[in-house]
């Protein structure tokens, strides 16, 4: 498999605080990567530095490189609005706009100028096919996101992220906040855009990294204790740390 | 015992605005058994203390709302823009020194703001427009703006600080600036808090007095040229109170007619931003 991102030797700071130490980790292409780890192990913040979201924290700080496609996106010179484009982010809580469903998917071709509105229109329904809530909405589009079930509208956030067009999709336990039906689907959906898409999920729930990711980082107190293809992990983990977390001793 | 006593006060503003309320219509429906309202609404001179009287309520409201359009011509785009800075661009620590500075704006006495308008923004103003009037609708309404900003820079900042941090991260992940998701997320968001403070900035440039009574002429005219002396509906009520018209009269019960006009007026616009605040809150909670 190809690798997306080479992280090396990343540290992470929140003023004085260390949030990640010398993380080391080659994310493949194409495939689905799960971030776990108990609360406050950075997992959060790892994510969230593969798109540079956490630039938008007051006082973070980051060492160590990113390589996206080769080349570093903490580099000067790389625009950081580019980078947010290629590779999209969806959210723990639904964060859709308050605005009707058709504009929360166009708001990201608005943004880049696009004016053309059979474009948009053409977006805005694979989009939606693509996070598979087409059917659901199709019969109203004009009305307000807000809504939607917690379910359809993180559906609705996969879709904006989608319309974009990103290489990547970051989810951030995209599912802790919606009922376990709507949870099921969102996981079939995810393991179908795996064909097109990167995809890193982080998630609290071990079940659900077993039944996604092809490959599995396990986060504790800021390092990265273990880093191994999903199956091999939670059969035979190398770290008695590991062992002790998905056998539920801890987290 | 202190239940009785908080009941009491709460009883007594109530009490109070209902008193008024009644003073109001009591000498309004007294003033319109001598002046017809046709008259009243469609006259267009107001000239009750004249030989020659006209009871046209028309020019004062012209005045009304010629000062309170420059108001907020010139607080409106003031007060969001600061608003936005405030909210989005500023650092915390800056926020939390500079709010209550542009609030010191809203303490300062409105008679100050009257000279001040009178005696310094007119000349100034003159200075480049030379045919505008010693007194006039153009330097009221700037300094009525002025005086307005901070209720529109700091409610509409409060509306959009309240929007929820998820939607600023939603925009950003999707490649937006910083101003596109200032203009094109939090504005939106905050749409009906923002209004709220633009209404309530209308209603307290239609209720201001000392500024207009003090700048804008006494005059009332029925025009929409803002070089020219006009004077107000609060205006009136201060010119004609502090004369020495007799109780009783119909000059004096003008006072009320007018003031019941103007009271229409802001409660309708109070009545649109309590509903448009109302509904912002229920979009977030």
């Amino acid at each position: 498999m190809d690798a997306a991102f080479h992280v090396q030797k990343l540290n992470v700071f929140y003023g004085k605080k260390q949030a990640l130490r010398d993380v080391n980790m080659e994310i493949p292409a194409k495939a689905v990567t799960a971030v776990i780890g108990p609360s406050g192990c950075g997992k959060s913040t790892f994510v969230r530095c593969l798109n540079r979201m956490n630039d938008l924290v007051p006082g973070f700080r980051v060492e160590g490189s990113i390589l996206y496609q080769g080349k570093d996106i903490y580099s000067r010179g790389m625009d950081v609005i580019d980078v947010r484009r290629k590779i999209g982010m969806v959210f723990q809580k639904p964060n859709p706009f308050p605005k009707s469903i058709y504009e929360n998917i166009a708001y990201g071709l608005r943004i880049q100028g696009v004016k053309n509105k059979e474009k948009i229109d053409t977006v805005v329904e694979e989009s939606l096919k693509k996070a598979a809530i087409w059917e659901e909405v199709k019969d109203r589009l004009p009305q307000s996101a807000l809504s939607l079930s917690g379910g359809q509208q993180q559906r609705l956030c996969i879709a904006r992220a989608l319309a974009v067009a990103p290489e990547v999709l970051l989810l951030d336990e995209p599912t802790s906040a919606i009922d376990p039906i709507a949870t099921g689907r969102i996981e079939e959906l995810l393991r179908e855009l795996k064909e097109s898409y990167t995809i890193v999920i982080v998630t609290h729930n071990m079940q659900q990294a077993a039944r996604i990711s092809d490959i599995t980082g396990f986060f504790l107190m800021g390092e990265l204790v273990e880093f191994d293809p999903t199956s091999r992990m939670f059969t035979n983990p190398k770290d008695s740390r590991t062992e002790d977390y998905i056998t539920g001793r801890f987290g | 015992m202190i239940e009785g006593a908080l009941f009491l006060s709460a009883l007594l503003s109530v009490f109070i605005t209902v008193g008024i309320i009644g003073v109001l219509l009591f000498e309004t429906v007294s003033f319109f058994g001598e002046v017809s309202i046709l008259d009243f609404l469609t006259d267009t001179e107001w000239t009750p203390l004249f030989a020659d009287k006209h009871f046209g309520i028309l020019p004062l409201f012209t005045g009304t709302f010629l000062t309170t359009l420059i108001a907020m011509a010139v607080s409106l785009p003031i007060g969001l823009i600061s608003a936005i800075y405030l909210s989005e661009y500023a650092s915390d620590r800056l926020r939390t020194t500079a709010k209550p500075f542009l609030e010191i704006l809203a303490a300062i006495p409105t008679v100050v703001y009257g000279y001040f308008a009178l005696l310094f923004v007119t000349p100034l103003l003159q200075k480049i427009i030379p045919d505008l009037s010693g007194f006039n609708a153009l330097s009221p309404g700037i300094v009525m703006g002025i005086m307005i900003i901070p209720i529109i820079s700091s409610l509409s900042e409060d509306a959009m600080h309240a929007v929820p941090n998820g939607l600023r991260e939603g925009g950003y992940a999707l490649g937006s600036t910083r101003l596109q998701v200032a203009l094109r997320v939090v504005l939106p968001a905050a749409f009906s808090g923002v209004a709220a403070s633009f209404i309530l900035g209308i209603s307290r440039a239609v209720g201001e007095t000392m500024i207009v009574a003090v700048a804008a002429g006494l005059q009332p005219r029925l025009t929409l040229n803002p070089f020219v002396p006009v004077e107000t509906v609060t205006a009136y009520i201060v010119q004609v109170s502090l004369g020495d018209t007799p109780a009783g009269t119909i000059e004096y019960r003008t006072i009320f007619a007018a003031g019941m006009s103007l009271f229409v007026v802001t409660f309708l616009l109070n009545i649109i931003s309590y509903s448009l605040r109302k509904r912002f809150r229920e979009v977030y909670e």
